[in-house]
This record gives C-alpha cells, sequence and structure tokens, in this order.
C-alpha cells in the first residue's frame, strides 16, 4: 500500500518533523518513521528512481541494487537500534540531527550521481557534527569543529572532482570508475577516503566520536565511515593502492588502542582496523573479497554499535570513561557485561558470533589472491583486536581491580537496544546464510570449516593468554590519564607550536604590524559604516527632492552621452 | 466560449471585484471576495500557461477590434510566467492577509484595502498580459495608484511620508515612460508593440527614438528600483502593512523587470537597445553596485524589513545583470530569478509578517530566541535566507549558476566574482538573523509568543517549500525561462 517514496526523503521530512512532538514523543516518532521507511524499503524493487532534471543533466535519487539495498536496510536497522538506545534522551537537537543524519547517509548510498551525492555527503558532515556538539563540553566544541574541517574538506574535494569528472566525461553518473590516473577521480577518490578514515586522515574519527555524547556516538559509529566504504566498493572496487591503505589501517590502530585509557576512544581506533579490513577488501576486488568488506561493514555496524552502546551506557552511569578509573562493574551492571562481552567476541571474531562470518571473507581473499604479507598483518590485526576490543575493553570497564563504583543497570531501553544487537550478532554469526543471501555479488563460501574454526581458536586463545601473561607480570602498558596524540600532532602540537615561536620570536615586529594593520582594518570597517550603516548616505532616507535630482542626473547623462556620440 | 476569452478575464475579474468589494466587502466579506477571485485568477493564469506552453503564444482582440488599431492582448511563456507569479502570490498572500490585516489595519478599512490590493492586481496582471504600449501605462497607473493607497494603510505614520516619496518618484517613472511612448508614437503612428518593433527599425538612428528609449528606460528603472534609482524601496516595503511588503516585494518590482525585458528586448530590440544604445555599459555596473552596496546595506539594518528590502535592491541587481550582459544564459537566469526571487522574497516577507503579528516588531532584538517560540516561521526564514545566498538545493542557487556561467561565457569573469562576493555578503546578513533567531536569549516579549495562526503558517510554507522544491526540479522555472530567452532575444515577441 505504501506509494513509492524516495526512503531518504521520508527520513529527512521525519526529522524535520520532530520538533513537532515533545519529550518521549520525538524518540517514538523518529522510530515510527524509520519503521515506515523500512516496509517502504522493502517495497521498492531493484531499479532507478526520482530522477530530476537539473541544468543539462539528471539527477538520480534513487539508486537502489543489491549493493544499494544492503546499506539502506543496514542503515535503516542502525538508525532504529540507535533511537532505541536514545528514547530516553530529552534533547530535540540530538533526534533531529541523529535521524537527519540517517537520511544523509541512505541518500547518499542511493545516489545515482555525483552532485546528488555531494548534496548527502555534505548532509552527512553537517547532522552528525550537531551529535558530537550535543555533549555541550568545550573539548566537544573543539573535537566537532575539527571533525567537520575535515568533513568539510572531504565534502570539497568531492565536489570538486566531480566537476573535473563532469567536465572530462560529460556523466555526472557516479559509476565504477577506478583510478584511471584523471585528476577528477583522484580528488573523488581521496574525498572517500577522508571520509573513510586512511591514515592520516583518520584523526577526526579518533578526536569527535568519543567526545560525543553517549547515544551520538551510536549513530556517528554507523553511518559516516561505512558511507565511505559503500562509496569506495561502488567507484574503486580492484584498486590495488587500496589494499596497502587497507593494511595499515587494520595494523596501525592496534598500537594506539592499546596504549589508550579513554575506551570509548579505544573503540574508535579499533574502528579504522575495522575498516581496514573492509578497504582491503575492497582493494582486493574479487566477488569474495567484495563480499566480505560489505558483509563485514554490515557486522561492524551491529557489533561497534553494540560495544559502542555498552560503553556509552557505562558512560551515562558513572559519567567517567577512562579505563583507569572504571573496574569491577560487573557487580552492578551484570547484564551489560554480557552484553559488551557478546560484542566483544563479535568483533574478536569467535566462531558462532557475527565477526567470524565475515571478516575471514576478506582473509581467506587475501590469501588466494597470493598477498602473504597482507594476509599475515591481518592475522596479527586479528589477534590485536581481539587483545585491545575483545578483552580490554570489558576487562578494564567491567573487572579488573574494583574502582569501588556502585550504580545501576542503564534504562531498559539501552538494554533492549543492545539485546537486539547482541541477538543479531549471535544470529548472523550462526546462521551466515541469511546474511549471505543478501550479498551483492554471488557467494561461494563456507566459514565454518574445520581448519577456520580451529585456526581462529587457537588464534584467539594465543592473544588471550598473551594479555594475561603480560598483566600478571605487570609488562602492561599501565591505563594512564594522558591524551594521546597521534597525527593529528601535527596541527594541534606542531602547528600550535610554530604559531607560539612566530609569535614570541616576531613579537615585536608583529605587534607593530598589528597596530599598523588594526587601525587600517577599523578604517575599511568605519568606511563602509560611514556610507552603507544605517546612517550612511546609502541607507539614509533620502529627501524627495535630491532623489528627484538624481533622476534626473541619469536621463541626462544618458541622453547627453547619445547626444554627443551622434 | 469562456476559455476563449480567458486572456480578458484574467484583467476583467479582479478589476470587477474591486467596486464589488468596495460595496459590499464589510467585516470580512471583503476578504472573502478578495481571496475567492485570487484563486480564480491564478486559476486561470495556471490555464492560459498551459495554452501558451502547448499552443505557443496566445493573441487575443479586445472588442474584437484588429491590432494594430485595437487593443491586444499577447501572451507568451515570459508574460504567462510573470502572470502566474503575479496571480499565484497573490493567492497565497490571501489566506495570510486575514489575521494580518486585522491585527494591522483598523476595521473599518478593511474594505478599502482588499479593494486596492485587487486593483493593485489588476494593474500588475494587465501589465503582464498586454501587447500594447499605451494599455500597459494604464495598467502601470492602476498598480501604481493601488499601491501607493496600500503602503499608505501601514500602522506606522512614516508609511505616509514613504507612500508620499514612493508617489513622487513613481509618478515621475511613469510620466517618463508616457513620454517615452509618446516619442515613439510620434515616429511610428503605432502603439502595439509587436507593430512597433517592426517598425521601429525603419527610423533608428533618429534622435527622437533615441530620446523614447532613454525616456522609457529611466522610468522603468524608477520602477523597477535599479541602483540609484531604488530610493522609495526600502521606506515603502519596510512601514508597509506586511501582506502588502510581502506581495509588492514578491510581485512589483517583478513586473516592472518585465517591463525593462518587454521594451529593451520586444519593442526596441536587442540590435538597438544593446549596440546602438550601448545599454550594457549603463546596466551591468549599475546592476554590480547594487548587487553588492544593496547587501552591504542590509548588513547593518536592524529593522529586519528595512533590511529585506535592501536584499531585494541587490537582488534587482542579479535581474538587472541579467538583462544587462544580454546572453541566451544570462537573460535565463533574469527570467528565473523573477520566478524565484518571487518565491524566497515572499516567504520571508510573510514570515516576518507572522513575527509582527505575534511580537508586535520586527526588529532584530524582536526576534531573540524565537527559533524556540515560533519554529515553523523562523525555520520559513532560514529557507528563504539560504535561497537568497544561493546554497544548493535551493532556488537561488538556479539563478546564481546561470548568472555565473553568462558572466564567465562572455569572458567578463570578473562579474562572477562580484556575484559571488555579493552572495558572501548575503551569508552576513541571514547569518545575523539565524544568530538571534536561534543563539539569542528571548527578549521580555519573546519570551512568551507563540507560533502565529496556522492560515499564516500555511502561507509562509507553501513559498518555502516553493523555494526548495523548485530548487531540485527546476523544470518548469528553467524550462520557461529557456524560452522566454530564447524568444526575447530571438527579436518577435
Amino acid at each position: 500500500m505504501i506509494g513509492e517514496l524516495p526512503p531518504f526523503l521520508i527520513l529527512l521530512v521525519g526529522a524535520l518533523l520532530i520538533p513537532l512532538f515533545r519529550g518521549r514523543g520525538q524518540p517514538i516518532f523518529a522510530l515510527v518513521v524509520i519503521a515506515f521507511g523500512f516496509l517502504n524499503l522493502l517495497s521498492l524493487d531493484y531499479g532507478i528512481y526520482w530522477q530530476l532534471p537539473l541544468f543539462d543533466y539528471t539527477l538520480v535519487f534513487g539508486r537502489l541494487d543489491r549493493l544499494a539495498f544492503l546499506f539502506t536496510l543496514l542503515f535503516h536497522i542502525a538508525a532504529a537500534i540507535g533511537f532505541i538506545f536514545a528514547l530516553h534522551v530529552r534533547d530535540g537537537m540530538q533526534h533531529v540531527a541523529a535521524l537527519a543524519y540517517a537520511a544523509g547517509a541512505v541518500g547518499a548510498v542511493m545516489a545515482g550521481d555525483l552532485i546528488t551525492l555531494f548534496l548527502f555527503w555534505e548532509i552527512l558532515a553537517l547532522a552528525s557534527v550537531f551529535l558530537v556538539w550535543a555533549r555541550r563540553t568545550e573539548a566537544a566544541r573543539g573535537a566537532g569543529m575539527r571533525y567537520f574541517l575535515f568533513n568539510v574538506v572531504s565534502g570539497l574535494l568531492l565536489l570538486t572532482g566531480a566537476i573535473v569528472h563532469i567536465h572530462n566525461t560529460g556523466s555526472i553518473a557516479f559509476e565504477n570508475f577506478g583510478l584511471d590516473g584523471s585528476l577528477g577521480t583522484l580528488l573523488i577518490f581521496l574525498a572517500f577516503g577522508i571520509k573513510c578514515a586512511w591514515p592520516f586522515f583518520h584523526t577526526w574519527l579518533t578526536d569527535a566520536y568519543p567526545e560525543a555524547t553517549p547515544t551520538g556516538t551510536v549513530f556517528l559509529t554507523a553511518f559516516t565511515t561505512k558511507t565511505a566504504v559503500y562509496a569506495l566498493a561502488r567507484a574503486f572496487p580492484g584498486t590495488e593502492i587500496l589494499i596497502p591503505i587497507g593494511t595499515v589501517m587494520a595494523a596501525f590502530p592496534i598500537f594506539y588502542a592499546v596504549i589508550e585509557n579513554d575506551l570509548r576512544r579505544v573503540l574508535a581506533y579499533s574502528m579504522i582496523n575495522q575498516i581496514g579490513f573492509m578497504v582491503v577488501g575492497v582493494g582486493i576486488g574479487t566477488d569474495l573479497a567484495l563480499n566480505g568488506a560489505v558483509s563485514h561493514a554490515f557486522n561492524d555496524v551491529l557489533f561497534k554499535g553494540l560495544l559502542m552502546m555498552s560503553m556509552g551506557a557505562v558512560l551515562q552511569m558513572t559519567g567517567r570513561m577512562n579505563g583507569s578509573d572504571l573496574g569491577g562493574l560487573y557487580k552492578s551492571m551484570p547484564i551489560t557485561t554480557v552484553l559488551c562481552i557478546v560484542g566483544a567476541a563479535s568483533i574478536s571474531a569467535f566462531p558462532l558470533f557475527s565477526g567470524f562470518v565475515s571478516k575471514s571473507m576478506v582473509m581467506t581473499a587475501a590469501a588466494e589472491e597470493g598477498h602473504t604479507i597482507v594476509f599475515l598483518v591481518l592475522l596479527f590485526a586479528s589477534a590485536g583486536v581481539f587483545h585491545h576490543a575483545g578483552i580490554k575493553i570489558p576487562y578494564f570497564a567491567f573487572f579488573a581491580h574494583d574502582s569501588g563504583i556502585r550504580t545501576t543497570e542503564p534504562p531498559t531501553n539501552m538494554l533492549v537496544a543492545m539485546g537486539i544487537a547482541a541477538v543479531a550478532c549471535i544470529f548472523i554469526g550462526s546462521y551466515p546464510d541469511l546474511l549471505y543471501s543478501l550479498l551483492p555479488w554471488p557467494v561461494d563460501y563456507e566459514p565454518y570449516t574445520l581448519t577456520h574454526v580451529i585456526t581462529q581458536t587457537q588464534l584467539l586463545f594465543w592473544s588471550a593468554l598473551a594479555f594475561a601473561l603480560l598483566m600478571a607480570s605487570g609488562l602492561y602498558p599501565p591505563e594512564l590519564r594522558l591524551i594521546n596524540i597521534d597525527t593529528d600532532w601535527l596541527y594541534r602540537r606542531l602547528g600550535y607550536g610554530t604559531m607560539l615561536a612566530f609569535r614570541n620570536g616576531f613579537a615585536s615586529s608583529f605587534q607593530s604590524a598589528n597596530t599598523g594593520i588594526r587601525p587600517w582594518l577599523g578604517r575599511i570597517y568605519d568606511r563602509i559604516h560611514a556610507h552603507h550603516g544605517p546612517q550612511g548616505v546609502l541607507a539614509r532616507t533620502w529627501p524627495t527632492g535630491s532623489t528627484v535630482l538624481w533622476i534626473a542626473v541619469m536621463l541626462g547623462g544618458y541622453l547627453l552621452l547619445f547626444f554627443l556620440a551622434d | 466560449m469562456i476559455a476563449a476569452n480567458l486572456p480578458a478575464l484574467q484583467v476583467v475579474l479582479p478589476l470587477a471585484g474591486a467596486p464589488i468589494c468596495a460595496i459590499l466587502g464589510r467585516r470580512w466579506y471583503g476578504w472573502l471576495i478578495a481571496t475567492a477571485l485570487c484563486w480564480a485568477t491564478f486559476a486561470i493564469s495556471v490555464l492560459l500557461y498551459v495554452q501558451v506552453a502547448e499552443n505557443g503564444p496566445i493573441s487575443y482582440m479586445l472588442g474584437n477590434w484588429m491590432a494594430p488599431w485595437g487593443i491586444e492582448y499577447r501572451l507568451d511563456r515570459i508574460g504567462a510566467l510573470v502572470l502566474i507569479i503575479v496571480s499565484g502570490i497573490a493567492a497565497v498572500s490571501a489566506p495570510f492577509a486575514f489575521h494580518s490585516v486585522h491585527a494591522e489595519i483598523p476595521e473599518d478599512q478593511h474594505r478599502y484595502f482588499y479593494t486596492a490590493f485587487l486593483l493593485a492586481m489588476t494593474g500588475l496582471l494587465g501589465m503582464a498580459i498586454t501587447g500594447d504600449v499605451f494599455n500597459l501605462f494604464v495598467f502601470l497607473e492602476i498598480s501604481s495608484l493601488s499601491s501607493y493607497a496600500l503602503i499608505s494603510l501601514g500602522r506606522d505614520r512614516k508609511a505616509l511620508f514613504a507612500s508620499f516619496q514612493y508617489l513622487i518618484l513613481g509618478t515621475i517613472g511613469a510620466t517618463f515612460i508616457v513620454i517615452g511612448i509618446g516619442l515613439i508614437y510620434m515616429m511610428t503612428g503605432t502603439l502595439n508593440m509587436a507593430d512597433l518593433a517592426v517598425r521601429l527599425p525603419a527610423v533608428a538612428g533618429n534622435r527622437v527614438v533615441d530620446a523614447g528609449f532613454v525616456f522609457i528606460l529611466v522610468g522603468v528603472a524608477i520602477k523597477l528600483a535599479v541602483f540609484p534609482l531604488h530610493l522609495w524601496l526600502p521606506n515603502a516595503y519596510a512601514y508597509a502593512p506586511s501582506v502588502v511588503s510581502a506581495f509588492l516585494a514578491a510581485t512589483a518590482t517583478k513586473v516592472a523587470a518585465y517591463m525593462m525585458f518587454r521594451f529593451v528586448f520586444t519593442v526596441f530590440g536587442v540590435e538597438f537597445s544593446f549596440d546602438q544604445m550601448q545599454l550594457s555599459w549603463l546596466l551591468v555596473p549599475l546592476a554590480l553596485i547594487a548587487a553588492v552596496t544593496g547587501s552591504l546595506v542590509a548588513i547593518f539594518q536592524d529593522d529586519l524589513k528595512r533590511l529585506l528590502a535592501y536584499s531585494s535592491v541587490a537582488q534587482i541587481g542579479y535581474i538587472v545583470l541579467g538583462i544587462g550582459l544580454a546572453t541566451q544564459d544570462s537573460v535565463t537566469a533574469a527570467v528565473v530569478h523573477l520566478f524565484n526571487h518571487a518565491l524566497m522574497k515572499g516567504a520571508l516577507f510573510m514570515a516576518l509578517g507572522a513575527v509582527m503579528l505575534r511580537v508586535g516588531s520586527v526588529d532584530i532584538n524582536a526576534i531573540r530566541g524565537l527559533g524556540a517560540r515560533m519554529p515553523l516561521t523562523m525555520a520559513a526564514i532560514v529557507i528563504g535566507g539560504l535561497s537568497l545566498i544561493g546554497v544548493p538545493a535551493t532556488v537561488g542557487f538556479i539563478t546564481k549558476w546561470y548568472l555565473v556561467i553568462a558572466a564567465l561565457e562572455t569572458g567578463w569573469w570578473e562579474i562572477a566574482v562580484i556575484v559571488l562576493f555579493s552572495s558572501l555578503l548575503a551569508i552576513i546578513y541571514v547569518w545575523r538573523i539565524v544568530e538571534a533567531a536561534y543563539f539569542s536569549e528571548p527578549s521580555e516579549t519573546g519570551a512568551t509568543v507563540t507560533e502565529a495562526p496556522w492560515p499564516m503558517v500555511a502561507s509562509t510554507w507553501v513559498l518555502a517549500a516553493a523555494c526548495l522544491y523548485f530548487g531540485l526540479d527546476t523544470r518548469l522555472p528553467v524550462g520557461a525561462a529557456t524560452e522566454a530567452a530564447r524568444a526575447l532575444l530571438g527579436g518577435t515577441p
């Protein structure tokens, strides 16, 4: 019965209507909107919808194929879980931002051309930054601003790349470009890379996500980077350079995650690590690898969401997020503990949990295609994931030394949201065929082989042993209250330091320049204000007589000009 | 029968409605009559537009007197588009007017208000549909006189002065136009536009024709408020009743711009206007100064209606720039901006009317914190503001796109830079409104207000939504404008 409405439009209009509701009505309304959008999505067939002519081009707001459908479906599920988790939040701004954010992600995934993609790319950036700012702390404001800058730069690169590409090819279609060495595709590639948190471009993610609100981070985890993975899989499958990039992404965050104290930041690093697997998958570009990439994206939204939710619940109930401040919470939050462990098991790819059935597809593909080093690094990364996300997170939050915090379980809605995600993790891990049947490319993969189960279990147990030994021997890096700065050092310290040096070194000249420029700027402003300000000659109400004089001048001047010219 | 006489009905309906309104329009009957007529004329314009789009220009002989002796109504794409703008804005304004007029105008004057409103609409519609230059002047006077009356109904006593000033300047403008018409009539012996277009080239080069052109151009420029002849506009818009501001800002200058299109392109022709009279050198600099200066002045205004009025001066600059560049793309931009600017300014002035109703002032301090108190109204202001700036996915973007392309095509990239610079200025004044509405603590009076009555909100939102819709689906305005530009540049109407 539901007509064929653009899925993004349902969510976007829903977001705009949220302010009409009050209190609990807002998230409930959002859930109704998502449910409606979900039904509408299911009623759609694959195809091209909602084309609008713009100038000489045709914008395509709806391209639904198997790849797009998987991600749209995922985003609806993620949004629903997120809103259940946020049901207790009484902050209209967050609800509006979150639903608009989901709309941006859905719209970007269904965009059939570069201009539409750019439009939603910017909606993603704009809507999501409010989820960071909604924390309303100084740190969140700064991190949000840096986050926003990165995302705007990504959008600008995309727009520039799109314009160059359109100029070169005359086509605005968002399709498989491949990295053909042209400037346009390169810029688009970089734009996707920033959104995808490639090494050196990743700092916005680890910077901002941990500063967002407990509920906001759940949305942030789901949409931005996954949209970027989708965009890569759509436009650049099989691009070789993605394999080393992804491998580095999978490996380097391990080191940061081990020493990081803020547990949500640990998860942010582990996100980059997981996205690394997906990027490698896209880079390899075989059916198996691409399937692995997108199915891992699907699973990552669920288990990373689950972990972020459990940490959000801890933050919500205790107000603390540093590993060194937490511990012993299993006594007062047993359900959250269990759910968190389910998430940890999934991300570590325990057999019967969802990570197991998708991550290995990428690794098998890497091995099949002969990327031995890549395979080994990914193997190392898998062990690392288990170590920091699988053990460290639950261990420091819920066990370790008893921090003396006594609290209660989070509100029921949070538990329900986590429960749904946990059930989904286990279900997909145990019955992978359902997920496999949704995958865009033909699936010929059986995760539960004897070798696979045994290797993975060995890996996990050795990794666990290493952690236990390190903890027991006291060699494990202690949790310290420090801010780990990685490559954002470049702009947060080096840039600042340079500025300081500049200021000190050139203090006198700067000051004189300042005294020279300041009045000059002031004079410019004064002059503009003098003419254009309310009392200025251009803004005053003129006497009618002098106005008429102007008319006479204009008429006379124009007449005279041509009479003389004749 | 009715279908064949639609062009006449288009004008006669509101004209005949006006005296009926004056006689029977006690209490709310005046509003009812005006609203019904506005919607009827809107329906007629849509029908006419469809006819023109399908079958090409319509020619209608009043009283079956053949042109060029009788008065011909001649409707092509651009005329039909202007009809839709005028009657559409009137139709949307009518539901809005009910509460707004009730609050701002004494009850015993309501019927005269609606009478004048219908007459103004008659004049504006007539100017867009007629194919006869003297008839154009007559309709210009009808619309002008009634708009002086409408403006003078404003609550502030300054409205009287604003109206008086507009009366003096408007009359000078109309006089210049009629002098110009007289001069070209002297040379050609005809008043029919199409006929003039045929006969004028034969006498081109004659100084009388040159003088006629200059008189008409300056006269039209006054009505269009081309910088520096815009001085009547800010006060007139600022002190008029809210509905009048919305209606006139959205339509009156558009019809004046239409007059300029007609005279410059149809009657005198591209060759005469731009080759012989070097019109580009007059219009382009003035348009650019208007775009920058208007925006700069708007930045410093505290009265939001004045702010929007100055922004109108800047936006009119874009239209004039489009005319001045005289390429296919630039004229498309100008025509499409008639439509787009009507939508955004209509929405913005209506939203301010709602603020006026609830808060009693449209000072920038009066809207502080209203983002939470009047969310729908303020959201409409934001959408209108984004359109003024020219953000993608709003109508403003379409105009800017074509203008910039046109400027680059003619090789004057400086113009493109100035257009973009003036957009930056627009960001500043729009941001001032957003900052006051959303990021400031409410004033004492503002803390207790509620959202405006639903008809006002609905009217405002129809236009705000149109700003977004036509920013994405550009078929109607751009299609019409491209056709219109082709016809205008091609010579004959």
